[in-house]
């Protein structure tokens, strides 16, 4: 079926798979409340010296409101026959209620844009077969990902899309004019690969259904990663750590329904000597966890904002190897690489602290604003 | 940050000058730095400072600098002489190899801090990030001391090869103890001194841990002091409590690894 | 008949530093040195010498030395001296060669076209001294899947007995009558030690050893020797072995001169008789029948051990493996051809079989493809000689790895292949007490607790490396593999990339 090497375009040397360092941020308003691109651009763009202008990109929650009911297709086409072919598979398995270019500002000099759709789409019934719908949209976004010849999907979520490019996460930003965009949720990211594919699939975030990724850091466990996901049916063909950790969660907390705590402790889980301590029912889902799902540690160094509809979470490797700073300032719940980009959107704060390693930090929407925390301490008369 | 045009720093006494650091490159701030260094600046006051790198690292002098904002990554990095006050958190990698100056943070700092140093002080209101005084190594008559007024988070003085390191534990609530794991993992030189609880498990395993002696006391009421004068703490009330000494239980902890053939 | 044979070793012996003090003589076992009552003069029978070394190090002036015999065969690409001789042993005896170790042939070993990786600058690599480095393993059947229960999360899931190793190396099945008491007696208690286990092999467990039962793996072969319900209850693992990989598809025959009382004691056999293996097991003739023994077994122990199936690698190991896992065994051995063994035919220890890096790599592939390789720890064993062959065979895929010849070299065997002869000087593979008592279990305890102490912190250097801090990020990770001097058919069986690419 695989008749297409995503990999090639992403990775033309053929590299166990692509590197890349990284600057990340997320903001997200837990009342719900939308918010335009404006902030979250600078505070990215302040970490310029993080990225080297060979990707960057942003996700954004709550953005669709009108077609919220709808999987919202973002695709990048290399060339008509592309659209042509990919319009086509769309309109025999889903119901499309719109489809229309993205818009973008012609003015910004990014190299190698390639043509930019978007599609609200409701699967046929009789596609489905009684399938789960998300299980469907899947399978349609690796058709059209590893058998459609110059066609794209970089996000497929609803109420929610990813914007990237090969460029600095400021520049894509104003080529896709995220300022005139709103959402309760955004995360950016600017990418330092080690090679340069030029190709606008490989930046991130990395999105499957309304789950995104932003990573910085590299995966040493990749290889054993991607093997035991290649178990499951994941295909992955952009060889990135990134690509990894968003099926994964896909796998862990939508397939097999782990609750957020389990599946983290899966990502980053404690060191034995740690279950040990435990008491005795918390220690033995830790072993099990770990037993189980060892093949889904994430080894080495790392920082992860995930997102899905309503969540955010940032999370690092379980000894900390990539930095993150959280801070929260009234409904307002922040995460980042460095806390300067952060105090520039945000200069007062309620609360700024670094999260220990391998504990998440989390935001929902409503209800408590940061429900699990992995502060060192109330930082008391930090901000 | 992208950068704008510097803006000529606003003298505002003889020898003080303000600069405004909102837009400027880590390159553009840090030659305004040095620029007024040369022209004999002894106190700068930097305003609006965001994530701007390196801040203090090639002065080699020993001016006064008042930082407002968050500074960048590598504070003082390689320093040699200034003394530094942030208004604010420090991120990673404050005081990185620093040769000597003083580095005064009224907040927290990030990882690394103190990583490598040779001399020099650091002293933290609240608490440091992940291997803070990693490698920190004394020589000759260079000591260096970093003095965190909270608490610390894992590997606090990681291969710590010299100097001193204070933990006054001020941010733990009555029976909280410190988080921190392997502390003091492959130390082996240098002391640290801690306030507040820590359990065995928590230790790394080439640390042992002592009563403080007079001298001990001695060094640990210099070093608070200096402290509770910068944050304005009574130093007797940071000196009540329990202290343990954490030393190196061997010069060299791995004697035992090789075998030679 | 007169033989044919020559000696195949000198014995030099330096009269300058010979004191006559005959340690040289109580020291043989093959008859070799002896007092010459007439010249009163200690010499030696170099015809019988094996190039044990046992003299050589245990002569207090060092005026020994073991030299291979210079007496050259006009140069013949095929009809080498070995060929010969081995020609000239079965002329005179017309039996089938027997042979001790594992084969020594040069079959490819892959472990040295393998090189491992290193992390520089894209990641950091982790120092394994200061910052925790995790070698636990975990043996035994893993579900699909667990189910937690949101909220109060409560593991809902029960999981099969899983076993924990601290070290991902395990002592290789070494059954007790080819090894003394004491050679069982130092494994246990370094595997105890060292939080792994040692593997009984298929002549049951003295009951001095029971207390060692929680790191003990009993076997249960096809002559079911010593098998009974204590014997199955005390271990943590149970073993079915089908076959070794020095001996695929061949039983084993215990010499009744090595059925001692205690020996035939344990064996639940009478002293001094053949102890007889059958080359197959008699109630397996098929997978189905597989499956019904390890329900037997599981049945007989109430479902509280994993269950392992031994098998020598050979050319089918991929769909047997399969076969293997869905017979409902919680762990698979893989045994390569270059295992070794007390006693085999050596021409099948030299030509059956296939090489375990192979075995593993394509095992551990297929039952990835067919999404079951969590249903089944897997061990390879078969030749690992030290930890860098460890971390190899787990990045192909093995969760850990036996090891036989490794323990016994740490034991003082020289690997002379002399083990079927039952006269191991080194006291190790006999059970004539006068040589057992050379292994004292307080040193040969220490000596292998040693070996694996070097081999871990070798194991976490290499981990560390890789920027990996836990085993688990290793186990069939092939990136961290690449190959030197492979062709393609190699490289992609292994399922590794050539070095530079």
């Amino acid at each position: 079926m695989i008749d297409r090497d995503m990999n090639k375009l992403n990775n033309p040397y053929n590299d166990d798979k692509v590197i890349s360092a990284c600057s990340l941020f997320g903001m997200m308003d837990v009342s719900g409340k939308v918010f335009s691109g404006k902030d979250i651009i600078r505070a990215i763009a302040n970490m310029h010296v993080r990225s080297n202008g060979l990707g960057g990109g942003f996700a954004v929650y709550g953005l669709y409101p009108r077609y919220a009911d709808y999987y919202a297709f973002h695709l990048m086409y290399m060339n008509k026959q592309a659209r042509t072919e990919t319009e086509d598979l769309l309109k025999e398995n889903f119901h499309m209620v719109l489809a229309e270019e993205i818009p973008v500002n012609p003015c910004i000099a990014v190299s190698n844009a390639p043509g930019l759709w978007r599609y609200f789409l409701e699967p046929e019934a009789a596609s489905l077969n009684g399938r789960p719908a998300d299980d469907f949209v899947i399978e349609k976004v690796m058709q059209i990902n590893t058998c459609i010849e110059g066609a794209f999907v970089f996000s497929s979520g609803k109420n929610m899309g990813v914007f990237k490019g090969a460029a600095y996460p400021e520049d894509i930003a104003s080529y896709f004019r995220l300022e005139e965009y709103a959402g309760y949720l955004w995360t950016a990211h600017g990418r330092f690969p080690t090679n340069t594919p030029g190709w606008w699939g490989g930046a991130h975030p990395f999105n499957i259904l309304d789950w995104t990724v932003v990573h910085n850091g590299e995966i040493s466990s990749y290889g054993i990663n991607r093997r035991y996901l290649e178990m499951f049916g994941y295909a992955c063909t952009l060889q990135t750590d990134t690509e990894v950790i968003a099926y994964a969660v896909d796998l862990l907390m939508r397939r097999h329904k782990l609750p957020l705590e389990a599946a983290v402790s899966v990502l980053a889980p404690a060191f034995w000597e740690e279950i040990e301590r435990m008491p005795a029912a918390k220690q033995e889902l830790h072993r099990a966890l770990r037993t189980v799902y060892g093949s889904l540690l994430l080894n080495g160094p790392f920082t992860v904002i995930i997102a899905r509809q309503g969540e955010m979470m940032g999370l690092t490797d379980r000894i900390r190897l990539r930095p993150l700073t959280a801070a929260t300032r009234g409904d307002m719940f922040f995460l980042s690489s460095e806390e300067s980009a952060i105090r520039l959107v945000c200069p007062e704060l309620d609360r700024a602290w670094i999260p220990m390693g391998g504990e998440p930090v989390i935001a929902r929407l409503g209800g408590t604003k940061v429900v699990a925390e992995g502060a060192v301490a109330a930082a008391k008369g930090a901000c | 940050m992208t950068g704008k045009e510097p803006t000529s720093p606003a003298v505002t006494a003889r020898d003080s000058v303000q600069i405004d650091a909102a837009g400027l490159t880590t390159q553009q701030l840090n030659d305004l730095l040095r620029r007024a260094v040369a022209d004999g600046i002894k106190k700068i006051e930097l305003r609006n400072v965001c994530g701007q790198r390196y801040i203090g690292t090639d002065l080699g002098q020993p001016v006064e600098i008042d930082i407002y904002g968050t500074p960048g990554n590598d504070l003082g990095s390689f320093m040699d002489g200034p003394r530094i006050r942030v208004h604010g958190n420090a991120q990673d990698g404050c005081g990185n190899t620093m040769n000597h100056g003083e580095i005064v943070v009224y907040g927290h700092a990030g990882d690394i801090t103190g990583l490598s140093a040779r001399d020099g002080k650091i002293f933290v209101r609240d608490y440091v990030g992940y291997r803070a005084a990693i490698h920190m190594k004394e020589y000759q008559e260079r000591k260096p001391a970093l003095v965190i007024g909270g608490t610390a988070q894992d590997f606090l003085g990681e291969y710590m090869a010299g100097g001193t390191v204070i933990v006054l534990g001020m941010e733990l609530k009555p029976g909280e103890k410190h988080r921190a794991r392997f502390i003091g993992t492959g130390m082996h030189g240098g002391a640290i001194y801690l306030r507040g609880e820590v359990e065995k498990y928590q230790l790394g395993k080439e640390v042992g841990v002592k009563e403080l002696d007079d001298n001990d006391r001695a060094a640990l009421g210099s070093l608070v002091g200096e402290f509770a004068r910068h944050f304005s703490y009574e130093a007797e009330a940071l000196l009540q409590g329990k202290f343990i000494k954490l030393v190196p239980l061997y010069l060299r902890p791995y004697g035992r690894l090789y075998a030679y053939g | 008949m007169k033989t044919y044979l020559p000696n195949r070793f000198i014995v030099e012996r330096d009269p300058a530093r010979c004191i006559q003090c005959e340690v040289c003589v109580n020291q043989c076992s093959f008859d070799v040195n002896y007092r010459d009552a007439d010249e009163d003069e200690v010499r030696s029978r170099e015809e019988n010498c094996v190039g044990c070394h046992r003299c050589v190090l245990f002569c207090p002036t060092r005026a020994l030395n073991i030299r291979r015999t210079p007496l050259d065969y006009r140069e013949n690409a095929n009809w080498r001296p070995e060929i010969i001789e081995d020609i000239i042993r079965q002329a005179e005896s017309g039996g089938i060669l027997l042979t001790g170790m594992g084969t020594d042939k040069a079959h490819p070993i892959y472990w040295d076209r393998l090189v491992l990786n290193a992390s520089q600058v894209t990641n950091p690599s982790i120092d394994p001294l200061r910052e925790p480095m995790e070698l636990r393993t975990y043996l035994g059947r893993k579900p699909d899947s667990l189910t937690v229960e949101p909220g109060s999360l409560a593991l809902k899931t029960k999981l099969a007995p899983q076993v924990a190793i601290e070290v991902p190396i395990l002592f290789s099945a070494l059954s007790y009558g080819a090894v003394s008491i004491n050679v069982h007696k130092s494994l246990a208690r370094a595997a105890t030690e060292m939080g792994t286990l040692f593997n009984t092999g298929e002549g049951g467990l003295h009951r001095k050893l029971y207390k060692y039962g929680a790191n003990t793996i009993c076997q249960v072969a096809s002559g079911r020797f010593g098998v009974h319900p204590d014997y199955l209850n005390v271990g943590r693992i149970l073993e079915i072995k089908i076959g070794q990989g020095a001996k695929p598809g061949i039983g084993g025959h215990l010499p009744g001169e090595k059925v001692s009382a205690e020996v035939a004691a344990t064996r639940m056999i009478p002293k001094g008789t053949d102890a007889l293996s059958p080359a197959p097991q008699h109630d397996i003739y098929s997978i189905e029948d597989l499956a019904q023994l390890i329900s037997a077994l599981k049945e007989a122990t109430n479902y509280t051990k994993p269950v392992s199936v031994k098998i020598a690698a050979v050319h089918n190991a991929a769909a047997i493996a399969s076969g293997i896992a869905r017979a409902g065994a919680d762990i698979i051995a893989l045994d390569g051809i270059r295992g070794a063994t007390g006693a085999a035919p050596k021409i099948i220890r030299d030509n059956v079989g296939i090489p375990i890096e192979l075995a593993i790599a394509a095992v551990d592939t297929r039952l990835r493809q067919e999404g079951i390789r969590n249903q089944v720890s897997l061990i390879a064993a078969g030749g690992i000689r030290n930890s860098g062959d460890v971390i190899k065979a787990i990045a192909l895929g093995a969760d850990a790895v036996y090891i036989g010849t490794a323990a016994l070299v740490a034991l003082g065997c020289t690997v002379c292949q002399q083990c079927h002869t039952g006269k191991c000087a080194w006291g190790i593979c006999t059970s004539d007490l006068r040589l057992t008592k050379r292994i004292n279990p307080d040193i040969g305890a220490q000596r292998l607790v040693n070996l694996l102490r070097g081999w871990s912190l070798e194991i976490k250097e290499m981990l560390g490396g890789m920027g990996v801090n836990a085993l688990e990020s290793l186990r069939g990770n092939r990136l961290h593999l690449r190959g030197v001097g492979l062709t393609d058919t190699e490289l992609e069986i292994l399922g590794v990339k050539m070095a530079g690419a």
